[in-house]
């Protein structure tokens, strides 16, 4: 009987094509809906964790009690020792150790009094060694507005409004003007060699870049770093594999020493702990509301189905089919449609979602004068949800709208028949 | 009968004739602990959460308006020079060769680290310049009895406007000493110990400072050398002294 439902269904191209293509369009755009929705708020997650907040991040626990004080004083100590034990125990973790500062940026005159002064966010990162995927996680390279990155010790970069505010040229001598992990006053001469603009006020407004062997002699930090982030192989953040790694990490450590290392996920960092949780709760809202909406059309397309085929029914039962047989051949029916649309659907929902995880949205011209860390690139993100999420509209609410509609084969009345074929 | 209560108020009054006025304590005090000019070679030990760290230092004062202070170690420190005139203060780095004036906040930082801050280094008016004394009590410290003073800033542009002070009965130095803001918060204590007669004046040698909202041990320190009154020469409080 199968055979014979789908041949039915090739040959009588009103039955399948339409009611496949409309299951095909809701489903993509399901599919396209929720890995676009998943990466966008993914992406606001990566490019805090990129600049501040890491997919996981170690700190000593008293620096994490103040961590946006930036305490150097409570840095993390031996760090080499530390990167080691943690690169064996968790490979398919990246680490990379930063030095985030405050201080002040001071250009002299020719007579090295000071020409312009401005309060600076400093951070050291690991530019200059080889394995270094720093300027492409802070995404430096295409940052750049004048000059170049850092190629050697004693450089810097500054944001590019910070640079204009203080008149400084590519080529100037800066001094930062900063605090020493012991709290002493430093002092120290860099080289602008390039100017970045990130697109986010909050950074731009007064940036420093420095190498961290740089910070670590500046700020009288040898082998410390304020926190060492660490970043998933695949670049994507997991919360519940990041929830794990850090216990797991915090219950070798001992929690009565203040200067002992603690692990926090991303999801476990302040406001960014609140995101992670609300975007879970937010990406599966919206995803489920669009599915909601997407079942009521394809559901709508089912029930139209089948009135379309009112006349065709009561043929059948004049005939001297029964009312079931009728009833579930085109449940079957539905069933092979949703499966079929919902399979083109995914396909083309996903074929699209990689295009635009690949290649994103560009919203670089929306940015200007933003304050908050957004991307300038908006991503879809695939997630193995994609793979099933549109069988839900473009199977079950196919069948459910053509469950709803055959109910009214039971109520066909064979004496009436003739009389409304008639009509 | 009239002769015996007389008699009476007069031994009851006698006591307030034996102890000088507030004031006077303060005056006092400013005579042992204000110079016309000193000399001075010192370190400083601050104890910090994790570690302590020393650093030494030579100071040449005039009056309450001229200060030059330069590290002599440690290495890192080595060579950095600060200069008070007035109510200016600039610092010179050795490594970068650049002299830096601080205002604003930045005299409200603590310096090298310490419980001091650049304000608290700067600040060498009399305190009967900038305080109104009021004797609330006397306690003895370390075996020696001690007058207590509550200080009130009679000007503005002081750093603390209540000082509560413990001053030694007999050699008018301070032992102790808490300082408040405005609002009534402890914000620095400070204990001086090791008191020495030098040049025929009492001073103590040994002094704790410990920032209230700073956690750590405090910093101690102490005077290794101090002559008052020495000839110095005026090229010293210059800008230039710094870059030699």
């Amino acid at each position: 009987m199968i055979k014979f439902l789908i041949k039915g269904l090739l040959r009588d191209k009103s039955r399948s094509r339409v009611p496949i293509i409309i299951v095909s369009i809701g489903v993509m755009l399901t599919v396209l809906m929720n890995g676009y929705i998943r990466g966008f708020m993914g992406d606001t997650i990566e490019i805090n964790a990129k600049f501040s907040n890491g997919h996981l991040k170690v700190m000593t626990q008293a620096y994490a009690e103040n961590a946006n004080q930036m305490p150097n004083d409570l840095a993390l100590v031996e760090v080499s020792d530390l990167l080691e034990k943690m690169q064996a125990e968790l490979p398919e973790i990246i680490w990379a150790p930063r030095i985030q500062f405050g201080g002040l940026i001071d250009i002299p005159n020719e007579e090295g009094e000071t020409r312009a002064q401005g309060p600076a966010m400093g951070m050291g990162v690991d530019i200059l060694s080889e394995k270094s995927k720093e300027d492409e996680r802070l995404n430096l390279s295409r940052s750049l507005v004048r000059g170049n990155l850092i190629k050697s010790r004693g450089e810097a970069i500054l944001s590019e409004d910070f640079a204009q505010k203080l008149g400084v040229e590519i080529g100037e001598s800066v001094t930062l003007i900063g605090s020493t992990m012991h709290g002493s006053m430093s002092m120290d001469n860099f080289t602008l060699v390039g100017t970045v603009s990130f697109g986010t006020e909050a950074i731009d407004r007064g940036a420093i870049i420095i190498d961290i062997e740089d910070a670590r002699v500046a700020l009288d930090m040898y082998d410390a770093a304020s926190e060492i982030l660490g970043f998933f192989n695949e670049g994507f953040y997991d919360n519940d594999r990041a929830l794990e790694i850090a216990n797991s990490f915090n219950a070798t450590h001992p929690d009565d020493d203040e200067f002992a290392p603690v692990m926090k996920a991303l999801g476990q960092q302040g406001a960014m702990g609140q995101y992670v949780a609300l975007t879970d709760v937010w990406a599966i809202y919206i995803s489920m509301v669009f599915v909601f909406a997407m079942s009521l059309v394809l559901w709508n397309a089912g029930l139209l189905g089948g009135l379309r085929r009112y006349g065709e029914v009561g043929i059948r039962i004049a005939m001297g089919e029964e009312k079931g047989h009728v009833y579930r051949t085109m449940i079957y029916e539905s069933i092979f449609i949703g499966i079929a649309g919902s399979v083109v659907g995914t396909v083309f929902g996903l074929f699209f979602s990689w295009l635009i995880q690949t290649y994103g949205i560009d919203i670089t011209g929306m940015m200007d004068g933003g304050s908050m860390m957004l991307p300038t690139h908006i991503r879809a993100r695939i997630a193995p949800a994609d793979f099933y999420i549109g069988f839900i509209p473009g199977l079950f609410s196919t069948i459910l709208g053509t469950m709803l509609s055959g109910i009214g084969i039971y109520k066909r009345q064979t004496a009436k028949l003739f009389k409304e074929l008639e009509a | 009968m009239k002769t015996i209560l007389s008699l009476i108020a007069v031994l009851l009054t006698l006591p307030c004739f034996s102890q000088p006025g507030a004031n006077d304590i303060l005056d006092r005090v400013d005579r042992n602990m204000s110079s016309e000019n000193r000399i001075m070679e010192s370190s400083m030990t601050i104890h910090g959460r994790r570690s302590s760290r020393t650093m030494t230092m030579r100071t040449y004062g005039v009056g309450e308006t001229k200060a030059y202070t330069e590290y002599l170690a440690p290495a890192r420190e080595q060579g950095t020079k600060m200069l008070k005139l007035e109510n200016q203060l600039w610092i010179y780095s050795p490594s970068t060769d650049r002299t830096i004036q601080l205002s604003g906040h930045m005299l409200r930082q603590s310096v090298m680290g310490s419980d001091l801050s650049y304000e608290d280094m700067m600040e060498d008016r009399k305190l009967t310049d900038i305080y109104e004394a009021k004797t609330i009590g006397e306690e003895t410290i370390d075996g020696r009895k001690a007058f207590i003073l509550e200080l009130t800033a009679k000007v503005e542009d002081v750093s603390y406007h209540t000082r509560k002070m413990w001053i030694d009965a007999e050699r008018y130095v301070p032992l102790k000493e808490e300082l408040f803001a405005k609002s009534g918060q402890l914000l620095k204590r400070t204990t001086l110990t090791d008191v020495k007669q030098i040049d025929g004046r009492w001073f103590p040698t040994t002094m704790v400072y410990k920032d209230m909202l700073k956690q750590g041990e405090g910093t101690e320190f102490k005077i290794t050398s101090i002559k008052f009154n020495q000839p110095i020469p005026e090229h010293i409080f210059t800008k230039a002294v710094l870059r030699r």
